[in-house]
């Protein structure tokens, strides 16, 4: 199952723009975050627990329990400070 | 004059319009054109937001010298058309246009832009400060600041969250949640 991964702001700067991902299982966004941060830095750092991150699944702000589908287009940020 | 020869004042024509640019904005224009042809309009409340050269609670003046904006193409638009359409659920408004820049902004520059109509001023008051909370907490804007230590993003406030939890929204935005 193929997934786009994205990052902004300062996860842009330390992870890149982001990527393709082929997923051999079903995930929610909160096990994907996992398995990045597993491949040890910089995804460890910048994707780390206990930093206020936010995800959006489709282009919609979501919860880590949103559930992956086939071509999800995912994306990680920090909080966001528009305005 | 017949009454029939005149533009009727409803029913609401619930216009909106979202830009996300670099360029400047003309205030006078933009609410020229949110009003014209509505005859029903009683009311126009517009918001402007502006680069200032520090931090709130911070009043070292200089502290910032310039500030860029990112956004999430797409996802931007999107979630702004969203959160329209949820203002006019919940107002009696007429007409909205927001307009946020994007890029490199100087000190004093306009940064964002949103303009309300309605019958009268206390929906397009309320729908305003609606329209400006969510933007805060929800539309995907990020804000890097320009300082003598070097450029640094800037961090979201707890506070932005409490504003939209008086509307009945929950975001956990500055904790990530």
């Amino acid at each position: 199952m193929q997934i786009q991964i994205r990052y902004f702001a300062s996860l842009r700067e330390s992870l890149g723009a982001g990527e393709t991902l082929t997923l051999d299982t079903p995930l929610t966004v909160g096990q994907l975050r996992d398995q990045l941060i597993a491949r040890g830095e910089p995804h460890a750092g910048a994707l780390a627990r206990g930093r206020a991150l936010r995800a959006a699944l489709n282009q919609t702000m979501c919860a880590e329990t949103a559930e992956l589908t086939l071509g999800a287009e995912v994306a990680f940020f920090p909080p966001v400070t528009g305005g | 004059m017949s009454p029939s020869s005149l533009p009727s004042p409803s029913p609401s024509p619930r216009l909106s319009s979202v830009s996300i640019q670099t360029e400047d904005f003309d205030l006078s224009a933009e609410v020229a054109a949110l009003r014209s042809g509505d005859a029903g309009v009683g009311a126009i409340t517009t918001f402007v937001g502006t680069v200032r050269d520090r931090h709130a609670g911070q009043p070292d003046a200089g502290s910032i010298s310039a500030m860029e904006l990112e956004h999430y193409p797409g996802m931007t638009e999107r979630s702004i058309e969203a959160m329209i359409d949820d203002a006019f659920r919940r107002f009696d408004i007429r007409g909205v246009r927001v307009i946020h820049r994007v890029g490199p902004l100087q000190i004093a520059d306009q940064i964002v832009l949103v303009a309300v109509t309605s019958m009268h001023r206390g929906e397009s008051f309320q729908a305003c400060e609606f329209l400006m909370d969510y933007l805060k907490s929800e539309a995907p804007f990020w804000k890097k600041e320009t300082t003598p230590e070097g450029a640094r993003w800037v961090d979201a406030r707890v506070s932005d969250d409490a504003a939209l939890k008086r509307w009945g929204i929950v975001s956990g935005n500055a904790t990530g949640a």
